[in-house]
């Protein structure tokens, strides 16, 4: 029995696979500008093996979660993740695909990368404005053996709204009590000071030409362009740098199994960056195109198993194992019209 | 089939002239029907905010997504700084290159000189956006803005005129930026007015023993005011809707704290590109198409303005004897 239903299926997979061979497949998605670069890749190298077409349109998260809300899309994308009441109320579901960090740049002469110690509160207060000199004492007691100049901060920031900037500001949010009143986190804010930089290229290009600056940015531009990175304290109150086992360790300590709905930031964790933040696929659980839905599915299935390589090569971090366990446990929600578990293998 | 005397339409009749006139009426209405289309979806889109803020929009100067309070003035004001910076410097440099092209310069240098200018106009607006970030910003910041922050040091007025942390973006470099993107743009439509002054109205004036400049400032320019003024007005348009180039070198920044040039502060249009991907229904987007719609009227205004400015102009014609 056990045989003839194997057999059936090799069969029906085989029959699939001549489908896609005649009529290529082709599935869109659109959303986040932050994992962009990955997810093309990823549809390049997929496209290569099977045929599918991915065709992703990387037109920022809040335009990937308006697109998946009037379904004109397969999957929608976004570095905020959505609370499970707002998911359930539109029928969606999420799930994360890779995991970035978010670091603290600098431009001072004779600062070295890693050279700097900051901490949460200590960053919030330059932000704010408080600290708004290098040579301030609450720098200089960090770092007493770093040479400070006697120079204004140079705060810079960016200037369109970013899954980064929610990540940053979610951040300091959570460690500077006067943050979260004043400013408060979002993808865009009232920034009380700092010049803004449009995307992260922006902002890297600012600080590399500004002297004395300091501001944020994905860690994948803080490797390509060599830049000064501060290391900071993370909530276990350890100092760490900024690289992928820290960005893991931040994703390890997060409890995937109770919901996707984990930020990432000031995790518990000796080795955790406290900086991380995850970027989502958003999904209708309901589908009216399920063979578009079994075709997404088994993208991000196949990425998930064989896109670590291409994801490091981008300097993103691919989720932990065990999350993806519970990802594709979690897949069962998506359903065809008839309420059938969409198949993703 | 003899030859008539009396010329005959031409074959197709007046069906092809009705057709014709219906074609060409309807061009013309249709650009009214998307000009209203545009202003009923933006005040549509708008509702929200102007509901909740009225014209006090207009004057407020937070702008905080957070916490959902929104105000236009910062962006205004960026916007009409800008341009203006970019006319005071435009204009002259403008003029001057229209007047070199068509007065004084060698026949050999026209062409090549013109082709230069035209093609300058051609240059990718993101491309002056980068060449004033990376390169422009810091020569000013370094060579402008510190001397000048030295010198007015303690000055009342002057000094808070050039305040502000040496960065080299802010009102005045966007200004700048815009300025050389719109020069073209003037002096192609200046050069091109100028040439078209009747040589013989030129000639008698030089027969009478005017000088070039006497030429240029009572028969050429009088000559030509509408298509200077339209020049100008096209160049203005463009500063005010310039996106890209604005965005990178006005550092983006929500906050009226001082009116020094070289604050960092923020245009609509850049507002707009910045923040319209991410933010989300409710009120940032209806703030955002409320930015849309006061930068729909500024332009209104101002060409208003230009057309009220020709008819004064028009109205003192022949007066003086």
């Amino acid at each position: 029995m056990k045989n003839v239903f194997s057999s059936s299926f090799l069969a029906a997979a085989l029959g699939a696979l001549a489908f896609t061979g005649v009529q290529a497949q082709e599935i869109t998605g659109a959303g986040a500008t932050f994992p962009a670069p990955i997810y093309a890749k990823w549809a390049s190298d997929y496209n290569k093996l099977t045929g599918v077409k991915v065709n992703y349109q990387s037109i920022g998260s809040g335009g990937g979660i308006k697109q998946i809300d009037s379904k004109t899309v397969d999957f929608g994308a976004s570095d905020m993740p959505q609370t499970d009441e707002v998911l359930k109320s539109k029928g969606q579901m999420q799930f994360p695909t890779v995991i970035g960090g978010v670091v603290p740049v600098l431009n001072v002469a004779g600062i070295k990368p890693g050279q700097l110690k900051l901490t949460g509160p200590l960053l919030a207060d330059i932000f704010l404005g408080k600290v708004a000199r290098w040579n301030d004492p609450a720098i200089k007691a960090l770092n007493p053996d770093v040479a400070l100049p006697d120079a204004a901060i140079a705060q810079v920031r960016r200037a369109d709204g970013s899954g980064t900037t929610f990540i940053f500001t979610n951040y300091l949010s959570k460690v500077s009590p006067e943050w979260k009143t004043k400013v408060g986190e979002g993808t865009a804010v009232n920034w009380p000071v700092g010049a803004g930089g449009k995307g992260n290229e922006g902002v890297a290009a600012f600080v590399g030409r500004l002297p004395n600056s300091l501001g944020y940015v994905e860690y994948s531009y803080v490797k390509q362009n060599k830049m000064t990175y501060a290391i900071m304290q993370n909530a276990a109150g350890h100092f760490v740098k900024p690289e992928d086992d820290t960005f893991k360790a931040a994703a390890a300590g997060a409890d995937w199994n109770k919901s996707f709905y984990q930020i990432l930031t000031n995790q518990q964790g000796k080795e955790a960056w406290p900086i991380s933040g995850a970027t989502y696929i958003l999904m209708h659980t309901k589908q009216d195109k399920p063979a578009n839905a079994t075709e997404a599915l088994k993208f991000f299935n196949w990425a998930y198993a064989n896109g670590e390589k291409a994801a490091a090569d981008l300097d993103y971090v691919p989720m932990p194992p065990a999350v993806v366990g519970a990802i594709q446990k979690a897949w069962g929600e998506i359903k065809d019209a008839s309420g059938k578990a969409v198949a993703f293998k | 089939m003899t030859q008539s005397t009396v010329p005959t339409r031409a074959s197709g009749g007046p069906l092809a002239d009705r057709i014709f006139g219906f074609a060409a009426k309807s061009a013309a209405w249709l650009t009214l029907a998307l000009l209203a289309a545009i202003l009923l979806s933006l005040t549509f889109s708008a509702w929200p905010a102007i509901h909740k803020y009225g014209l006090s929009f207009l004057t407020r100067t937070v702008w905080d997504p957070v916490q959902e309070d929104f105000g236009g003035l910062v962006m205004i004001y960026g916007t009409i700084s800008t341009s203006l910076i970019a006319l005071l410097i435009a204009v002259p440099v403008s003029f001057g290159i229209a007047l070199f092209l068509t007065e004084l310069s060698p026949a050999w240098l026209k062409r090549p000189l013109g082709t230069a200018i035209e093609l300058l106009a051609a240059v990718p607006s993101i491309v002056y956006g980068m060449w004033g970030l990376l390169v422009f910003g810091p020569v000013l910041a370094q060579y402008v803005q510190t001397p000048l922050q030295t010198a007015f040091a303690g000055v009342p007025y002057l000094g808070a005129f050039v305040s502000g942390p040496p960065v080299g973006i802010g009102i005045l470099s966007a200004g700048i930026i815009l300025a050389i993107m719109i020069i073209p743009f003037i002096s192609a439509v200046m050069r091109d007015v100028f040439e078209v002054t009747p040589p013989l109205l030129k000639e008698s004036a030089y027969g009478l023993g005017a000088t070039t400049w006497e030429v240029v400032s009572t028969v050429v320019l009088p000559y030509t005011k509408t298509g200077v003024i339209g020049g100008i007005m096209l160049g203005l348009g463009r500063a005010i809707g310039e996106t890209m180039a604005v965005t990178f070198v006005i550092g983006n920044f929500n906050q009226l704290d001082s009116l020094s040039l070289f604050q960092a502060a923020n245009s609509i249009t850049s507002a707009l590109a910045n923040e319209f991907a991410e933010a989300g229904e409710g009120l940032h987007q209806a703030a955002l198409m409320y930015l849309g719609l006061v930068l729909f009227f500024i332009t209104f205004i101002i060409l208003s303005l230009s057309k009220l400015l020709l008819a004064q102009l028009r109205k003192g014609e022949g007066s003086k004897t």
